[in-house]
C-alpha cells in the first residue's frame, strides 16, 4: 500500500508532466509544419554564405 | 489582407505577407528561399512552410506584395500572394479538439492503469480507492475532453433534432453518473474507463476529420481581392486623391495607370488601352478598349493610363457578382451530406430506442432499476460509433496523404467522397489542360542582334505573349539590347528606336493566327509563332479518365481557333466561348441529366464553376480564387494526378465502405451481449478498442493506393 502511495502519484505527475509539454508544444506552433521539421534537418547551416 | 503587427523596437511597423509557392519541393529550396530573402533591405525575416507551401515574410510597409513576389520570383519560384485565411477561426477549433484530445488520452492512460488493477482482483479498500481515484481524473477529463460533443448535443436538442452527439452525451454522462454512485455505495463497478475511452476513440475520429477540414480555405474573400484596394480620383478641378474602393462613388472619375487593377467597375471617358480581362472572361488575348467601353474591376490595365468613370461600385460589380454566384454554387453544395452524418440520421435514434428497450425489457424481467440502468448504458456505450467515427476520417486521411505525396492537396474529406462518385469530367483549356503560358516555337528564325531588340521590347511589356517571348529568350541567355524611346501601343505592340532605326514588336499584319508577334526591324519583319503548350501526359490522363468511365469535354472562355486545336489534339469535344455563367450552367444541365461533374479548371472565371462541380480540381498555378473554390489542386506540370485522384477516391470509399461493414459487423455481434447483461467492462473496453484499431488498421491500407 505505501509502495502504491508513491507509485499513482509519481504515475500521475509524469502523465501530466506529458500533457503540460503538449501543450506548450501547440502553443509554439511546434505541429505547424511537420514535414518542413523533417526537411530542415537536412540545410547546413554553414554552407549559406548570410 | 495584411495583418499589421507592431515590431518590439516601435521605430517601424511590420507586416506579414503569405505567399503560395507551390514548387517547393524539398530542403534545398526552403534554404534557398530563406536565405535569399534574408539579404533583402526591407524584410525582417522569413518562413517556409513546408507543408502546406506557403512562405511568410515578415517585412516593413515599403515593400509591397508585387515587389515581394517578383522578389521570390528571381529566387526561381513561382509565387502568389495569399490573403489571411478566412477559415483561422476553424483551425483553432481543430487545435481545442486536439487539446480535449490529448487530456482525454492522459485520462485514459491513468485511469486504464488503476482499472487493470481493479479488474486483476483488487477488492475492498485498494478498489474503492482506486474508484476514488479513477473518479478525481476522469471528472474533470470529462467536462474538459467532452465539451465537443456537450455542446453539439445541446444544441441539436435545443432545435428539437438529434444527431450522432446526444447518444454519445446521454452514455457518457449516464456512465459517469452511474460510476459514481457506484463508488460512493462502494459498489464492484466503476466504467470511468469506458467513458473516458470512448471520448478518447471519438475525439481521435473528430481531430482526423477536423484536420482534413482545415484543408479547406474558402475562396470569396479572396475573389474581392482581385480589385483594387482604391483607386486615384481625379476631381473636377483637375487635383487627384486616393479613395479607398469601399468609398468609391458612382460617377467619380478614376485614373487607372498602365500596370493598376480596376477598383470598380466603369466606362472608359479618356484614353484607350489594352485590358487583361483573362480572369474574368478566360479570353488569353488582352482586350483593346477605347473611349466609351465598359471596363470591369478586377481585370488588368496593360499598356496606357486611362480615365475611367465609375458606373458600378461594391456588391455591383461583376466581379462581385462572381463572388456570389461562387457562394450560392458553394452552398447548394453543401447540401450534400457527409456520410457519416447520413447514417448518424438513422442511427441515433436507433440506438435510444435500443437503449430504451433493454432499460424497459430489464425493469419488466424485474432485474431493478440499477441493474437495468447499467444494462442500458452498457447498450449506449457498446453501440458508440467509436469505429464508425473513425470509419470515415481514417480512410480519408490516409488517402489524401498518400495523394499529397504525389502532389495532390485534397482540401476536405467529402471532395474524396465526391470525386469517387464522378462519372463525368470538364476541363477549362487555358492554364489547365495546357500549361497557360505561350512559348516562343521558332526563335531560331531570328539573328543574335533580332533577338537581343525582341528581348529589350517583350521586357517592357505586360502582354501575356511578351512574357512568353522574354521567357523564351531569357532561357537562351541572350542579352538586351539598348532600346530608346519605348512606347506601347494599345491593341498593336511595342515600338522603340534602335540605333536610330524603328523596331516593333506587335501584332502581325497579316495575322491568321492570335498566337503571334511580328518583329520589324527597320524593313525587316519575321513573325514569331507562339505555342501554349498541351500539358504533358494530358492524353494519357484523358485515356485513363475514360478508362474509369469518365468522358471528358472542353469549356473555354477562350475563342473557337485556340479551343478547336486543343481540342483536336485530344479528340475531345469542346465549347468556346463560355462566359462563368456558361460554365455553371453547363454543369448544371449535366447534373440534372443525372452525371455527377468533374470540374478541372484554374482561372478566375472558373471559379463559379469549379463551385458549382460536384467536385473540383485546380492546377498549382491557378489563380487564388479557382485554387480556393476547387476541392483538390494538383502542383505538377502533368495532368495525371487527375486521373489519379479519381482511382484513390474510388479506393478510398471501397475502405469506407468495408470500415462501415467492420463497425456494424462489431456491433451486431457486441449488441445482443450488451443486452442481454453479459458486457462486463473489461470486455467492453476490450471490443470497443479493438474495433476501433482495426478500422484505422483498414485504412493505412490506402498508403500505397496512389503508387
Amino acid at each position: 500500500m505505501s509502495g502504491l502511495a508513491i507509485l499513482i502519484p509519481v504515475a500521475l505527475l509524469m502523465g501530466l508532466c506529458g500533457l503540460v509539454f503538449f501543450f506548450w508544444a501547440m502553443r509554439n506552433d511546434q505541429f505547424e509544419d511537420l514535414d518542413g521539421a523533417a526537411q530542415r534537418v537536412l540545410i547546413d547551416e554553414q554552407d549559406e554564405p548570410s | 489582407m495584411n495583418a499589421i503587427a507592431p515590431i518590439s523596437n516601435g521605430q517601424s511597423q511590420s507586416i506579414v505577407s503569405r505567399f503560395a509557392v507551390p514548387a517547393i519541393r524539398c530542403a534545398g529550396c526552403i534554404s534557398k528561399i530563406e536565405n535569399g530573402l534574408s539579404g533583402v533591405p526591407g524584410i525582417i525575416s522569413s518562413r517556409v512552410n513546408f507543408s502546406t507551401k506557403q512562405v511568410a515574410i515578415t517585412h516593413l510597409p515599403e515593400l509591397d506584395d508585387d515587389q515581394l513576389r517578383r522578389k521570390i520570383e528571381t529566387l526561381g519560384f513561382e509565387a502568389q500572394i495569399l490573403a489571411d485565411n478566412p477559415l483561422a477561426e476553424e483551425k483553432g477549433s481543430t487545435d481545442k479538439l486536439i487539446r480535449a484530445l490529448a487530456v482525454a488520452g492522459f485520462g485514459m492512460m491513468n485511469i486504464m492503469l488503476l482499472s487493470v488493477s481493479v479488474w486483476s482482483g483488487a477488492a475492498g479498500v485498494t478498489r474503492d480507492l482506486f474508484h476514488w481515484l479513477s473518479a478525481l481524473i476522469a471528472i474533470p477529463v470529462i467536462a474538459y475532453s467532452g465539451r465537443p460533443f456537450f455542446a453539439s448535443a445541446a444544441m441539436a436538442l435545443r432545435y428539437g433534432r438529434t444527431n450522432m452527439d446526444v447518444p454519445i452525451s446521454i452514455g457518457i454522462l449516464l456512465a459517469t453518473g452511474l460510476s459514481i454512485y457506484e463508488t460512493a455505495t462502494g459498489g464492484a463497478h466503476a466504467y470511468f474507463d469506458g467513458a473516458v475511452m470512448l471520448l478518447f476513440f471519438l475525439l481521435a475520429g473528430r481531430v482526423l476529420d477536423g484536420m482534413m477540414r482545415d484543408r479547406a480555405r474558402e475562396g470569396i474573400g479572396a475573389l474581392l481581392k482581385q480589385t483594387a484596394p482604391g483607386a486615384m480620383i481625379v476631381e473636377n478641378d483637375g487635383n487627384t486623391r486616393w479613395v479607398a474602393a469601399k468609398e468609391l462613388q458612382p460617377d467619380m472619375r478614376m485614373m487607372v495607370a498602365a500596370g493598376g487593377n480596376l477598383a470598380a467597375d466603369g466606362m472608359i471617358e479618356t484614353g484607350s488601352s489594352s485590358f487583361d480581362c483573362s480572369l474574368m472572361t478566360g479570353e488569353s488575348e488582352p482586350q483593346p478598349k477605347g473611349k466609351g467601353d465598359m471596363v470591369l474591376a478586377g481585370t488588368l490595365n496593360l499598356s496606357s493610363p486611362v480615365i475611367v468613370r465609375v458606373t458600378a461600385i461594391g456588391e455591383d460589380t461583376s466581379v462581385s457578382d462572381i463572388a456570389r454566384l461562387m457562394d450560392e454554387a458553394g452552398q447548394r453544395r453543401s447540401f450534400y451530406v457527409r456520410v457519416a452524418d447520413r447514417a448518424a440520421r438513422y442511427y441515433a435514434p436507433a440506438v435510444h430506442s435500443l437503449a430504451l428497450l433493454a432499460f424497459a425489457y430489464w425493469m419488466f424481467a424485474g432485474a431493478g432499476w440499477h441493474q437495468s440502468l447499467l444494462i442500458a448504458v452498457a447498450v449506449l456505450i457498446i453501440t458508440c460509433p467509436c469505429a464508425l467515427g473513425l470509419a470515415v476520417p481514417a480512410a480519408q486521411v490516409v488517402a489524401s496523404g498518400a495523394l499529397l505525396r504525389k502532389g495532390v492537396m485534397v482540401k476536405d474529406g467529402s471532395a474524396l467522397e465526391r470525386l469517387a462518385e464522378v462519372d463525368y469530367a470538364l476541363f477549362d483549356k487555358t492554364g489547365t489542360l495546357t500549361l497557360g503560358r505561350p512559348t516562343p516555337v521558332n526563335l531560331d528564325d531570328l539573328s543574335l542582334t533580332q533577338k537581343q531588340v525582341t528581348l529589350a521590347l517583350a521586357q517592357a511589356s505586360r502582354h501575356p505573349i511578351s512574357k512568353g517571348i522574354r521567357s523564351g529568350l531569357l532561357a537562351l541567355d541572350i542579352e538586351p539590347a539598348a532600346l530608346d524611346d519605348i512606347q506601347e501601343v494599345p491593341g498593336k505592340g511595342m515600338t522603340a528606336h534602335w540605333n536610330g532605326v524603328k523596331v516593333m514588336l506587335g501584332k502581325p499584319e497579316k495575322s491568321e493566327d492570335h498566337l503571334s508577334s511580328q518583329l520589324t526591324v527597320g524593313s525587316e519583319n519575321v513573325v514569331l509563332q507562339l505555342q501554349d503548350e498541351i500539358r504533358p501526359d494530358a492524353p494519357e490522363a484523358i485515356a485513363r479518365l475514360q478508362a474509369f468511365g469518365l468522358p471528358a469535354s472542353i469549356i473555354s472562355g477562350d475563342n473557337i481557333r485556340s479551343v478547336s486545336l486543343v481540342s483536336g489534339a485530344l479528340d475531345i469535344p469542346a465549347q468556346a466561348g463560355a462566359s462563368p455563367q456558361d460554365k455553371v450552367e453547363a454543369i448544371t444541365r449535366l447534373t440534372d441529366s443525372g452525371h455527377k461533374v468533374l470540374m478541372v479548371g484554374d482561372g478566375l472565371n472558373d471559379g463559379p464553376a469549379l463551385a458549382a462541380a460536384h467536385v473540383s480540381i485546380a492546377p498549382g498555378s491557378a489563380s487564388d480564387v479557382g485554387q480556393q473554390a476547387a476541392d483538390a489542386v494538383f502542383t505538377s506540370e502533368s495532368l495525371l494526378p487527375v486521373a489519379l485522384s479519381v482511382k484513390v477516391a474510388r479506393r478510398t470509399m471501397q475502405i469506407v465502405h468495408q470500415n462501415f461493414a467492420l463497425a456494424i459487423g462489431y456491433n451486431i455481434f457486441a449488441v445482443p451481449l450488451a443486452l442481454t447483461g453479459m458486457v462486463t467492462p473489461l470486455i467492453a473496453a476490450i471490443a470497443m478498442s479493438l474495433s476501433s484499431l482495426i478500422v484505422v488498421g483498414n485504412a493505412l491500407r490506402l498508403n500505397g493506393a496512389a503508387n
